[in-house]
């Protein structure tokens, strides 16, 4: 503690500026500070005085000490301290004796230090030195006369102030120092007022007469400079100063990237649609989002393996059919826009212009066993052979739809309510239903030798109507005589057997029982507008009428050929009017109330198929085992065709099957080489009713029935007609 | 549609008569597959990438509901059909004159 003397003999300023310095630097500065001051205030002459007389004057006036600074750090004694020193010399003689005063007094112990024991000496004890003061009142407690109670005062003055006097140094030029030196020339003429002057001013209390003895002597000595009362001097150490140093580290720069945008009106639109469709989907899908995203999940899974390629499918198909396009422009073309003009000379004749030809390697040399257009999309047909072919007339290079059948394929119909449903009937007996909305190989429905499958081949299949309890029904005939309905339950095919075509004439049989003879069936036809009328020819060359509600009975039966039938047709207008066509090189027309033909043409070789015009009732088609195409018009020709005309390739090619599309003025005809050509009816194959001026065409039932009324009331009462 | 048959789909195309080539561009308009040289593809893939961008742009700013569903180029020795699906382009390009396939 006594180590250290902090003689403070600054003007109070500079003391002050010493705090302030070390409380502003807030560091930790370890200085035990002591102030023994000696300090001597002397009046402005007594210094002069001593300075002469050489005496000292050591009666200090005022000190104010302070053990330590706020609670100061304790430091071992001995120990080396950054010392700041003052002392006061009066004159010069006794700087001598200051030192050795040092000296002596650094040896020097204040009798009540603690002796410590070396153990404690060498404990280190650490002390903060705060800026607070420790000595200030923490709790000082004032009546507030505003509030009328004691408040506390939270803030405590933390400044303490260790040190103060006035000072008396005046500067030479200022006006204060040159009425005193004018003063002291006075003194030296009037004692007595200088004196008065000067304890007036300096209110010095001792040695008055010293004063006097000096005074005399300053006034010897002329113009003197005022000297500096005390010869102090100032020793300051400073703490050292950490150096500051700058220190700066380059950070990698963050990636950046440029993006420009153009937000076009279509963007935003698209934005908001997406936007609208996730709140739709957040709203209706919030309960179950757990099983959602197991579904996703799944899905990503599994388009994870679909690959990309999928989703060019559509693009890739349309992109086929562009290829076509462009490769059979000229037939596309011919398909929309070509008329033969030659039609104008030839008054009645017409002709066929082949159009696409679709053929499949896959089908080679196997024969077309029925050909179907689809009802909704006017563009699609259906082709059958040891396949299912679906053929679009945008794509004649190669089939929409493959289906591989372990049987081959004798029949099919689109149906025309669902067009993505297919009645096919198996070579087997079997029958099935093929949905081209599923994309697999396997049929929708088939049926097996446990319900009720034919057991010969299946000629010909029908849908018909949605039955009572709206279940999807067709019917199929076969050679094993039955004709079946299937109706089509959840789950599977369930059978019904419409009617046996039994023979009038059972065989006995070689051990005298009896065996009830079925007739082969080999094709039907629903009445269009009676649908529980229909029409069943067997191979015997039979027509049998039969309707749905007599299963067991016929209500007619015509002996209509010689040799099998092969296909049967109801007028697509007239409700009474059907034709045959036969093996036995004939198409016979009938009126379903006569057992005669109205009209027999020979066509020269088997008919293997005919079909009505859906354009007219008057129109039809047939085609024959040479490779020949007819077109007949009874309204212009009640004798001969109007067209016939060899349509295949090579000569020994048999045509098997025709349609007429219901839409486009074109026909399709398959071969028994797996090719199918379509043709397109010139202009006379397709004569519509001329227009009457200010009358729109006449079209419709209303105006097709009567026209074929006209016809055959000639054939049947010719005499009549004429009259008429 | 199964991968296989897309696949076949597209051999098909690539063997129609006067088809010379097909390239399948991704959203980025990098060809993913070609049946042509890989100069050809990336000049085809890169440019046809472009507009048929722009040319939707032109169809969506004048009706945002209406969308592209093809493009044709017909020029003196080519046809290019564009087929823009959501994610991927198809290129087919065909020779006008089918008769005379110039490669």
């Amino acid at each position: 503690m006594d180590s250290l003397y902090f003689n403070l003999n600054h003007p109070k300023e500079k003391t002050n500026n010493i705090f302030k310095n070390i409380f502003q630097r807030g560091s930790m500065i370890l200085v035990a500070i002591k102030a023994d001051f000696n300090w001597v205030r002397m009046p402005f002459s007594n210094i002069a005085k001593s300075d002469r007389t050489g005496k000292k004057n050591p009666s200090p006036i005022s000190a104010r000490r302070s053990s330590s600074i706020a609670g100061g750090p304790r430091l071992k004694p001995g120990s080396v301290v950054p010392r700041n020193i003052a002392s006061v010399r009066d004159d010069g003689e006794q700087d001598d004796d200051d030192a050795n005063a040092w000296d002596n007094r650094a040896l020097l112990k204040p009798d009540d230090q603690l002796n410590l024991t070396e153990a404690e000496l060498k404990e280190e004890i650490t002390r903060i030195l705060k800026a607070n003061n420790p000595n200030a009142p923490q709790n000082i407690v004032r009546f507030n006369y505003k509030e009328k109670m004691y408040k506390l005062i939270p803030h405590v003055e933390q400044l303490a102030i260790h040190f103060q006097m006035d000072g008396n140094l005046i500067p030479v030029d200022s006006e204060e120092a040159k009425r005193q030196l004018m003063m002291k020339k006075d003194d030296e003429n009037s004692p007595e007022s200088e004196s008065e002057v000067v304890n007036a001013e300096t209110e010095v209390k001792p040695t008055e007469e010293e004063d006097e003895d000096g005074n005399k002597r300053v006034a010897g000595q002329k113009e003197k400079k005022p000297a500096n009362q005390f010869n102090f001097s100032d020793r300051a150490s400073q703490t050292y100063n950490n150096p500051s140093r700058d220190r700066g580290e380059m950070t990698e720069p963050p990636p950046r990237l440029n993006f420009s945008s153009n937000a076009t009106q279509w963007e935003i639109f698209d934005a908001y649609l997406e936007d609208y469709e996730q709140q739709q989907k957040s709203k209706e899908k919030k309960p179950s989002s757990k099983t959602l995203e197991k579904q996703k999940v799944k899905k990503t899974n599994q388009a994870d393996q679909g690959d990309d390629m999928l989703k060019v499918a559509k693009s890739a198909k349309i992109l086929e059919r562009m290829v076509n396009q462009n490769t059979f422009d000229e037939i596309a073309l011919d398909f929309k826009y070509y008329e033969d003009d030659a039609d104008d000379f030839r008054d009645q004749e017409g002709t066929l212009l082949p159009l696409w030809k679709f053929a499949c390697d896959k089908a080679k040399k196997l024969s077309v066993t029925s050909l179907t257009w689809n009802k909704k999309y006017t563009d699609l047909f259906a082709q059958s052979k040891g396949l299912i072919l679906l053929y679009s007339l945008k794509n004649p290079s190669y089939p929409e739809f493959i289906y591989y059948t372990e049987s081959g394929v004798m029949s099919l119909d689109f149906h025309s309510d669902y067009p993505h449903l297919i009645a096919a009937g198996f070579y087997d007996g079997s029958v099935a239903v093929y949905n081209t909305a599923e994309s697999t190989q396997v049929p929708k429905y088939t049926s097996s030798a446990r319900n009720g499958k034919h057991t010969d081949p299946v000629w010909q299949v029908k849908w018909q109507k949605d039955d009572l309890d709206g279940n999807m029904n067709f019917f199929s005939v076969s050679s094993d005589g039955r004709v079946v309905c299937w109706t089509l339950a959840k789950s599977e095919l369930l059978f019904t057997d419409v009617v046996t075509l039994s023979l009038e004439n059972s065989l006995e049989s070689p051990d005298g029982g009896i065996v009830a003879a079925l007739g082969c069936g080999t094709c039907f036809d629903f009445n269009k507008q009676q649908d529980q009328i229909f029409l069943v020819c067997t191979e015997e060359g039979k027509v049998h009428k039969c309707s749905k509600s007599y299963t067991n009975q016929f209500l007619d039966t015509f002996d209509a050929h010689h040799m099998a039938v092969y296909s049967v047709v109801w007028n697509s207008f007239h409700p009474k009017i059907y034709l045959t066509c036969s093996a036995d090189w004939t198409v016979k027309i009938w009126d379903h109330t006569c057992k005669d033909p109205l009209f027999t043409y020979d066509l020269g070789s088997a008919v293997g198929d005919a079909a009505w015009a859906p354009y007219s009732s008057t129109v039809f088609a047939a085609v024959t085992a040479d490779g020949k195409v007819f077109v007949f018009d009874l309204n212009i020709n009640k004798y001969e065709p109007i067209c016939e005309q060899i349509v295949v390739q090579k000569k020994k090619t048999k045509l098997t099957h025709i349609a007429f599309n219901s839409k486009y003025p074109i026909i399709i005809v398959g071969d028994d080489r797996g090719n199918i050509t379509s043709l397109k009816l010139s202009p006379n194959l397709r004569k519509k009713p001329k227009e009457k001026k200010g009358q729109e065409a006449p079209k419709g039932p209303e105006y097709e029935i009567p026209k074929l009324d006209k016809i055959l009331s000639l054939v049947r009462d010719p005499e009549a007609a004429s009259k008429q | 549609m199964s991968v296989s048959e897309v696949e076949e789909t597209i051999k098909r195309i690539s063997a129609h008569k006067g088809v010379m080539g097909l390239i399948v561009v991704n959203s980025e308009g990098i060809p993913i597959k070609t049946t042509l040289d890989n100069s050809t593809t990336v000049q085809y893939a890169g440019l046809l990438h472009h507009l048929t961008s722009k040319a939707r742009s032109v169809v969506r700013d004048i009706d945002p509901q209406n969308d592209l569903t093809f493009l044709r180029i017909r020029s003196k020795k080519h046809e290019i059909m564009v087929a823009p699906d959501k994610e991927y382009l198809l290129i087919v390009i065909q020779s006008s004159d089918t008769n005379q396939p110039l490669h």
